[in-house]
């Protein structure tokens, strides 16, 4: 059985969870905190949260190599708001900790600005018939893209979901919505 | 995409901020040091504050809204969510702190109320949290538009008996909502004066529909595993931070015990040598007339 897992370190764990049930339910999906269990799992979920408490969580809780270690032997990475900010190659501004550098984007944090300004939008997604409804809060923002990164949907003049071979980054919260159709791409994936 | 077909404010985005917080840690701040102090010790969010509760408690005194130099001061010096307390019912607070860019407001009775009714939250943009010891009162916020609850707890004090009271019972209702038939969850609704979709839809999820955080008395990285392992979604630390001997140590080892609340082996190594935890108040010391908790209904 293919077993997902999603990272549990902080944020919304429970809804990705749900999601992927939601999408498959044939699927094994387990919350992912100690040592150990990355390199046991077929797909790893990075969710929304705070970048700044994972990142630091992902140290003390000492998965960070084999979180890295996964994604670059080419294991499926669905990394969600937090979760794209995470895998960049760099943080524009301020920074306040280090990306894993695993995927060749440069990402601005809270690009949009607070909670006021987070927003509901209609997004054309490459691959999908009709428009998706995302879910951006206090949302990230691709703002450079190396020549192996396939843009995805576009907000404007900014990059909001991206792919680079195994890795697929989002601004937005597929899990937050009954729409499953970024999921069951994240899933098919698992397939290349 | 036409910025015009953008949609803010809506239930989806307001609870979904809350749920971007859950298996956090936040914290209470008064200065912009602190804050940073906060956010490195991996704080999600932080509460920006004149005085921390058990401050507040001292000082007496009509409690109002922190100085917005101090909230713009806070919001400038860190990248996480910056939360602040408007006082019960008081509206014009609250679009105050919106005005100002936090990211949610605490209707929080920490403050003194001025109203005997609480702040209509649908009407705004940003999101609110609110207090709660019962079902009855978590989903009287929540009909109002709070987007996350948190248990009101005994705030200022250090004691986290109140904080179990309150997370015991909101769970311990839900859980007797369990297969009761439409009529029954009727009468339920009705005594303790609750929407009575909510509270089908409580019985239905076996949950609350938002967030629910533990407050109010939180001290020690035990008392914070204590309330996640009751199964609190996160937690609110108040005055247990920067009241305590060595504010660093005990801000990481509070966010250390939350993400690890069921490892007991992790939690008593992250418990040695904090330096003395607050000092704080039996909360069954405290005469009933200066009891926090039951400000609001």
């Amino acid at each position: 059985m293919t077993r997902i897992g999603v990272l549990a370190l902080q944020g919304d764990v429970s809804e990705h969870i749900l999601a992927l049930q939601r999408s498959a339910p044939d699927l094994e999906v387990v919350a992912a905190r100690r040592p150990g269990q990355i390199e046991e799992c077929q797909a790893l979920v990075i969710p929304g949260g705070e970048s700044t408490t994972i990142r630091r969580q992902m140290d003390s809780s000492g998965i960070t190599a084999e979180l890295v270690a996964a994604a670059r032997s080419g294991m499926p990475v669905l990394a969600t708001c937090a979760g794209m900010v995470l895998i960049c190659r760099e943080i524009v501004g301020e920074v306040r900790f280090r990306p894993l550098g695993l995927m060749d984007i440069a990402v601005s944090r809270n690009a949009f600005g607070a909670q006021r300004e987070s927003f509901e939008a209609d997004l054309d997604f490459k691959g999908l018939d009709r428009p998706y409804r995302a879910v951006f809060i206090r949302a990230p923002l691709i703002v450079a893209a190396g020549p192996g990164v396939e843009v995805l949907a576009r907000l404007d003049e900014g990059v909001v979901a991206a792919r680079q071979k195994n890795l697929l980054a989002l601004a937005f919260h597929p899990e937050l919505t009954d729409d499953s159709r970024i999921h069951r791409i994240f899933l098919d994936m698992l397939e290349d | 995409m036409e910025l015009e077909n953008l949609r803010f404010g809506t239930e989806l985005l307001k609870r979904g901020f809350a749920k971007m917080q859950k298996g956090g840690v936040i914290m209470d701040v008064t200065t912009p040091e602190q804050a940073v102090i906060a956010e490195e010790a991996g704080a999600v969010a932080v509460m920006a504050l004149h005085a921390v509760p058990a401050d507040i408690r001292k000082m007496g005194g009509v409690a109002r809204m922190a100085d917005p130099a101090i909230i713009e001061s806070i919001i400038g010096a860190v990248s996480i969510p910056v939360m602040a307390k408007a006082r019960i019912g008081h509206f014009v607070e609250a679009q105050i702190l919106e005005a100002l860019g936090v990211d949610m407001v605490d209707e929080s009775e920490v403050l003194t109320p001025a109203d005997e009714f609480h702040i209509e939250k649908t009407k705004f943009t940003i999101p609110f949290v609110c207090g709660a010891r019962n079902l009855g009162e978590a989903c009287r916020r929540i009909k109002e538009g709070a987007s996350m609850i948190r248990t009101k707890g005994e705030a200022g004090t250090g004691d986290v008996s109140q904080a179990v009271l309150h997370m015991r019972m909101i769970q311990g209702q839900i859980r007797s909502l369990k297969g009761l038939d439409d009529l029954q969850l009727m009468e339920v609704a009705r005594d303790i004066e609750a929407d009575v979709e909510l509270v089908r839809e409580c019985a239905r999820m076996q949950r609350l529909p938002v967030v629910n955080f533990a407050a109010g008395g939180v001290a020690t990285p035990a008392d914070a595993a204590l309330m996640m392992q009751l199964g609190a979604d996160g937690v609110f630390v108040g005055s247990g931070i920067f009241k305590s001997e060595n504010p660093q140590a005990m801000a990481r080892a509070i966010v250390d015990a939350v993400h690890h609340y069921d490892d007991a082996a992790l939690l008593a190594r992250v418990s040695k040598g904090l330096g003395a935890a607050m000092k704080g108040l039996d909360a069954a010391s405290i005469p009933e007339s200066e009891a926090l908790q039951t400000r609001g209904w």
